[in-house]
């Protein structure tokens, strides 16, 4: 019995062994010379300097301006996916006529690459676009969206078109979890869909609302991706993002500047996964079992 | 009778509401899929029918020739005349973009493919191992996953420059296969397998490999679809690596070339667009219910 469960032992480790090596090779090993290239002056000389690189990156002009304006998008593209998600999965939770239809129809943008749209969007959102002639029909001025303090609002538009069926998916199946009975019996007890709905399914939503929430943090942090497909190298300052900050510094390779700003970017990722974790823990549980 | 009458108020309120919800459902709708079906049907349109829709978001790059410029854009759905001069051009003249669409392929087909084959083996070994030390290591893999390019390409950058694979194709392949997404999404799928499955075949006399090989692998089949799928948008969209990894533009895919386009060429971006979507869009269409699957897998609602 004893030599079965170490030869199954031996054997597991045979089968993780291609990727463990992998995620050793390219992502673990590297990042400990990351942690170090943030420790010390410069590769060569490498004294060790400990907090000074950070301290360098946290009063960098440069990155003041992307990390905030990372937050401020985060903080409104977040609430607004997850309210919009929901509002669709509650759509579709009822009986509408082509529903199947629907949420063909609100997935779609997942398949779509967003290169592939990003120069209908420049039509809409150009000085000369449809959305100002649009607005300008209700008396509202022209912008030249992407160049003026309002271009987060076209990337929060992208970025919810992009994510919204994700989120639609993940509490559609949490509101067809609910069981039937009780809100048969709440029915039958002649409760109004309002009631219904916040008495009942609320509850059973709230560690999908907690999860979904968490998860569009973490996405929102890739949005870079939809800036440089718009804007280019150097987009307008309200959507200078962390990304750019990283991708200037990798064109003048100051590997300590690089690494202080990776270091900071996965302690705080740390935390918000660890939020994402308790929450799972937590919530995840009582509803399930 | 008076109860008759509140039946059918009740009915009736239930009706608008049905209605309303349709609705909105269908202003969303449209929202959504303007963006793509616009992109599609101006792919059928002549470069002078858009210059003459767009001609003032992209005229700075006009010189020369009178070309007749709108003041304000026309959204157009449907094109004066169908034309499939641009598709012409892209496939039988200009090399160029399919040659980065063929840049696409080659970086992320062999992506899909090894990084599934790769987890399979993974998410069996942390399935059939036990300890601590698995959970561990599990747990390391989705804080991994979690993570965004911001801080992964910096180890992937300096891993390519030790092993002198910058700039080419193996800087995006190798990382690609290692990332730990399909592994989570298997090791969560196979978790469910009962492990009287694994039992009974190790009763019987089967060697690990042989339950991987003929018990655990034909049970995973409709979720590797779904991980495929997954695997496959992502880095069919993919932005970042290329930008860093490969300072030679020749190599980009087509979804960096994309954004690069010349203005004067807007009409053959529309159909390379278009050209570029057809993959995802075939695959949705054939797997929609493993995609959603996969989501919900992602999601932790499922397993």
């Amino acid at each position: 019995m004893k030599k079965r469960t170490r030869m199954q032992k031996i054997s597991a480790a045979a089968f993780l062994s291609p990727s463990l090596i992998g995620v050793l090779l390219f992502f673990v090993a590297p990042f400990m010379v990351v942690i170090y290239y943030s420790l010390i002056d410069n590769p060569i000389t490498a004294n060790f300097v400990w907090f000074k690189n950070f301290a360098n990156v946290f009063s960098n002009g440069a990155f003041k301006l992307a990390g905030g304006n990372t937050l401020k998008f985060s903080f409104v593209a977040m609430p607004l996916s997850v309210v919009l998600g929901l509002l669709l999965a509650i759509l579709l939770d009822r009986n509408i006529p082509l529903r199947s239809q629907f949420r063909t129809c609100f997935l779609t943008p997942m398949m779509v690459p967003v290169a592939s749209v990003v120069l209908i969007v420049q039509v809409m959102f150009h000085y000369n676009g449809a959305v100002n002639q649009f607005l300008s029909n209700f008396g509202i001025g022209k912008t030249d969206w992407l160049k003026s303090q309002y271009a987060q609002v076209v990337i929060i538009f992208l970025f919810l078109w992009k994510n919204l069926g994700y989120n639609m998916i993940l509490f559609l199946a949490a509101l067809e979890s609910i069981p039937r009975d009780i809100l048969e019996v709440a029915t039958l007890e002649s409760a109004n869909p309002w009631q219904i709905f916040w008495g009942i399914k609320i509850r059973y939503l709230t560690s999908t609302i907690l999860f979904v929430t968490i998860f569009s943090l973490i996405n929102s942090f890739k949005v870079f991706r939809e800036i440089y497909l718009l804007t280019g190298e150097h987009p307008y300052d309200p959507i200078y993002m962390l990304q750019h900050f990283m991708n200037n510094t990798f064109q003048s390779f100051d590997y300590q500047k690089l690494s202080a700003a990776a270091i900071i970017m996965s302690l705080v990722m740390v935390i918000i996964i660890g939020a994402l974790f308790i929450t799972e823990n937590h919530f995840g549980k009582d509803v399930e079992e | 009778m008076s109860k008759k009458h509140a039946l059918s108020a009740k009915k009736k309120k239930k009706i608008a509401g049905l209605c309303a919800a349709t609705l909105i459902a269908l202003v969303f709708a449209l929202i959504f899929l303007t963006p793509i079906v616009l992109t599609v049907t101006n792919s059928f349109m002549t470069q002078s029918e858009i210059n003459a829709n767009y001609g003032s978001v992209f005229a700075k790059s006009e010189r020369g020739g009178k070309v007749y410029i709108s003041e304000t854009v026309n959204l157009k759905f449907i094109p004066d005349m169908v034309s499939f001069i641009q598709y012409y051009t892209v496939l039988f003249k200009s090399p160029n973009y399919l040659f980065k669409f063929w840049n696409s392929v080659i970086l992320v087909v062999p992506i899909v493919f090894f990084q599934l084959l790769v987890a399979m083996f993974a998410s069996y070994g942390f399935t059939r191992a036990k300890g601590r030390l698995k959970e561990i290591v599990f747990f390391l893999y989705i804080i991994l996953m979690l993570m965004p390019y911001q801080v992964t390409l910096v180890p992937n950058y300096l891993v390519s420059t030790w092993l002198h694979i910058v700039n080419t194709n193996w800087a995006i392949w190798l990382p690609g296969i290692a990332s730990p997404f399909a592994v989570y999404l298997l090791t969560k799928f196979m978790r469910r397998i009962p492990s009287s499955y694994f039992e009974a075949a190790q009763i019987d006399g089967a060697g690990e490999w042989q339950i991987f090989k003929n018990i655990c692998a034909p049970l995973c089949k409709g979720c590797l679809y779904s991980v495929a799928i997954l695997v496959f948008i992502d880095y069919w969209n993919m932005v970042e690596q290329p930008l860093i990894l490969l300072s030679d533009s020749e190599m980009h895919p087509l979804s960096v070339f994309l954004s690069q386009i010349n203005s004067g060429e807007t009409g053959l971006a529309f159909a390379v667009a278009t050209i570029y979507m057809i993959p995802g869009i075939l695959i949705f269409l054939y797997g929609e219910d493993y995609l959603v699957e996969g989501i919900m897998y992602q999601g932790g609602v499922k397993g």
